[in-house]
């Protein structure tokens, strides 16, 4: 017999550590060490009914134990073979006491979709992906269906798309099909710029069939014969994997000429992109792939009516292909069983930042932030509380406290003044400022604006350098003014989407946290203590013994003092390095 | 390779290759092998999942144990790579965390040898739709 105890950071702070010592004490006094093995894991992605008891071989699933809970187990559980009704898990929907953790499937709060394969197959080998059905939805498509009634399925399936905008994907599609030409092209969004995202990296690395498969569905369905996958070169092995996947489906026969007998032509070849910010918005890529500079055109005319080459092309993200095969297979309405009224099936998140279960996930449309963040991500590092999560990266905007219990998706995100974006999502904690976090998506939008049109170009610079100025120290209300004013100016007036939601961070943090913007402004202080230049070292006469210690380690020689009196800093020529607080045993230096 | 010419070509060898992988994981078969899956995405293999792999290929070789051992991509538990899967023969599979050369040791002379669990399991909390 096994008893898990979780050893995730949610259920440690609750006392699981010492869980774990009750059980080896009372498991030894009964001299059953032999029998019954008792193991620390990770989280189970449960951290709100914490601390977690699993017991194996038979699936029990205790849920908030205390260590006084432990010596019922053993005498009743262990011993008897008798659960203890009152720590199961209670059934939200029904009350019901679930005593096999194999029966709670639901308790899971994530369904992968979108990743379904990875972790599962090798995605060297396509005989696996083969096993788990791939290639299944192209056969099927091509024998069973029209363009017009695949078009239908992904329609009624409610399919949005993954790569920020959120567009219907079977309109998409429907549009490009009725624009008649020679050619027309799939192509396959990989460029992944927003920092902290790889969730378009992962599924490519983990399953890149699915891509290659829903492609050619779409070719078959607008009526392209070529698709062409447009990946940031810096994905060395996403592009390893997605070579080896397309040879060995040309060696199959799943791409290339009459597809499984169907006499439908398909092939796909890959472009690499220099890793510019903006090339992920579809006009610019399209332009980087046809050899010139990645810069935007105005929409219309839109890629699906003139394209790349000038033809008709269907611009769609990974995520949002890897969703396509499923949906044809499982049926829209399984599909659309799945999340929220107007937002569809799941949506995978890289969650990043000051949380403890940094990685990916992939949760139903409408599942609130609260799950995400503190049952999913395990809560907040070192126990801070929760701040703010960003979602939409440099386009997007800060959710709060009062969003916690707001269902994710595409339009409330909206409403809540961010946006999805691609699935990145940064937590923050009460250590950061969100001064500096607009700055820091400031700068990266400087560096990553084109150039092409002055909003955009000058704009953004001109609110990166009133962000330091705030930051420094030196900004006015009326520089807060202009902010904001020049911020909706630069939205109205971008010409692509980059420029259009460059100021989003600064509107959310702004109409957030004003007050921590105010702070800045009128008190010159960063309340969470970040904006170097706001903060000054000082030492408290009454706790300093006069060790030395922060003298001796100071890189600058900044702070004066004789043995054993209290020691002085020189504002004038510290330079903020923190070294002194470090090495002061007594506490008597603080951050003013 | 053969090419498939048509779903029903597919369909038969999506059967073949499933029950090969069903013979290998029902264990009901002597030839019934311990199976093994390295996340191999960039964040494992950025943390060490290559090693990881190397060493267990060689060492279950050595050790003389029936074993297969694969890549596979993100399991998605990024904070806690390099991350493995066992799956010893008529079992569930059991994820584990943090695996360097000296947990693949642990994990292959008590769970893999003798069955009994370590320490660094993941529990697996997300459901994968079954196709
Ligand atoms: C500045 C900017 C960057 C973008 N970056 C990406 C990206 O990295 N990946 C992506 O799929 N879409 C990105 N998009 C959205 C694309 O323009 C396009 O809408 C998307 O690829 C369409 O696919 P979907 O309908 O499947 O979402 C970006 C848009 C803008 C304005
Ligand atoms: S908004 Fe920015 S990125 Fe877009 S075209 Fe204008 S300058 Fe270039
Ligand atoms: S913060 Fe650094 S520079 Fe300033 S007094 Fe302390 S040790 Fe010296
Ligand atoms: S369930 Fe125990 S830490 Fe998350």
């Amino acid at each position: 017999m096994h008893l898990l105890v979780c050893g995730g950071t949610g259920c440690r702070a609750s006392a699981s550590d010492s869980i774990i010592e009750k059980f080896k004490t009372e498991i030894a006094a009964k001299g059953l060490e032999n029998d019954v093995q008792v193991i620390l894991t990770g989280c189970f992605g449960f951290c709100e009914k914490g601390p977690i008891v699993k017991v194996l071989p038979d699936n029990t699933f205790y849920t908030q134990v205390k260590p006084e809970d432990v010596a019922e187990i053993v005498a009743e559980h262990v011993i008897k073979g008798r659960k203890v009704n009152r720590l199961l898990y209670i059934d939200p929907t029904n009350q019901e006491k679930i005593s096999d953790a194999k029966h709670m499937g639901f308790y899971r709060k994530q369904i992968r979709i979108a990743l379904r394969n990875c972790g599962v197959i090798n995605p060297e080998n396509v005989d696996e992906y083969i096993a788990r059905d791939g290639y299944h939805a192209i056969g099927k498509v091509l024998k069973e269906y029209t363009p017009a009634q695949t078009i239908d399925i992904i329609k009624k399936s409610g399919l949005r798309g993954r790569g920020g905008g959120g567009f219907p994907t079977g309109l998409k599609w429907e549009i490009a099909s009725k624009n008649a030409a020679d050619q027309k092209y799939v192509v396959c969004n990989a460029d992944e710029g927003d920092p902290g995202a790889f969730m378009d990296r992962s599924v490519l690395e983990g399953d890149p069939h699915s891509v290659l498969e829903a492609m050619a569905i779409c070719g078959y369905c607008i009526g392209a014969t070529q698709g062409v996958i447009y990946i940031r070169a810096e994905y060395p092995l996403a592009i390893t994997r997605l070579k080896i996947a397309i040879k060995q489906a040309r060696e199959y026969g799943l791409l290339g000429k009459d597809i499984m007998g169907s006499g439908f032509d398909f092939d796909i070849t890959l472009r690499y992109g220099a890793g510019a910010f903006v090339c992920g918005e579809e006009t610019s890529l399209i332009h980087s792939m046809e050899g010139l500079r990645g810069e935007p055109t105005n929409k219309p005319p839109f890629p699906a009516e003139s394209g790349y080459l000038g033809k008709p092309t269907n611009v769609n993200n990974v995520e949002t292909f890897a969703s396509v095969p499923v949906i044809i297979l499982k049926g829209a309405d399984w599909f659309s069983s799945i999340g929220t009224e107007k937002s569809k099936g799941t949506k995978v998140f890289a969650l990043a930042g000051k949380i403890n279960n940094v990685g990916l996930i992939e949760v139903p449309m409408g599942t609130t932030l609260r799950e995400v963040i503190f049952e999913i991500g395990g809560g907040i590092k070192n126990g801070k509380k929760f701040k703010a999560a960003q979602t939409g990266g440099p386009s997007g905007g800060c959710l709060t406290e009062k969003h916690l219990d707001t269902p994710i998706d595409f339009d409330n995100l909206i409403a809540a003044g961010s946006m999805m974006g691609s699935g990145g999502m940064i937590v923050m904690d009460e250590d950061d400022c969100m001064v500096s976090i607009a700055k820091f998506f400031l700068e990266f939008t400087v560096e990553e604006s084109c150039g092409k049109c002055a909003p955009c170009r000058i704009g953004n610079k001109r609110l990166y350098e009133i962000l330091e100025r705030i930051t420094n120290g030196e900004g006015t209300m009326e520089e807060l003014e202009r902010l904001r004013n020049l911020s909706l100016v630069i939205k109205d007036t971008s010409l692509c989407g980059l420029g259009q939601t460059s100021p989003n961070p600064v509107l959310s943090t702004m109409d957030n946290f004003y007050n921590e913007y105010l702070a800045h402004v009128n008190d010159k202080k960063c309340p969470a203590g970040q904006c170097k230049s706001l903060m000054k070292y000082v030492v408290e006469p009454e706790a300093c013994v006069g060790c030395t210690a922060c003298a001796r380690n100071c890189p600058v020689n900044a702070i004066s003092g004789e043995r054993k009196k209290p020691h002085l800093i020189d504002t004038a020529i510290c330079i903020k390095c923190g070294a002194c607080i470090e090495k002061c045993k007594f506490n008597a230096i603080s951050i003013k | 390779m053969a090419k498939i010419k048509s779903l029903d070509d597919l369909r038969v060898m999506k059967e073949s290759f499933q029950s090969k992988i069903n013979l290998r994981e029902k264990g009901e078969n002597p030839g019934s092998h311990v199976q093994i899956k390295v996340a191999m995405a960039t964040c494992g293999i950025a943390s060490g999942a290559k090693t990881v792999m190397e060493f267990m290929m060689e060492e279950l070789e050595k050790r003389g144990i029936e074993s297969v051992v694969t890549q596979t991509g993100c399991m998605g538990y990024c904070y806690a790579e390099p991350t493995i899967e066992v799956k010893l023969p008529g079992q569930e599979p059991v994820v584990f965390g943090y695996v360097d050369t000296k947990k693949a040791d642990e994990i292959i002379e008590k769970y893999i040898k003798n069955g009994e669990l370590v320490e660094g399991i993941i529990p697996m909390n997300y459901e994968t739709i079954d196709n």
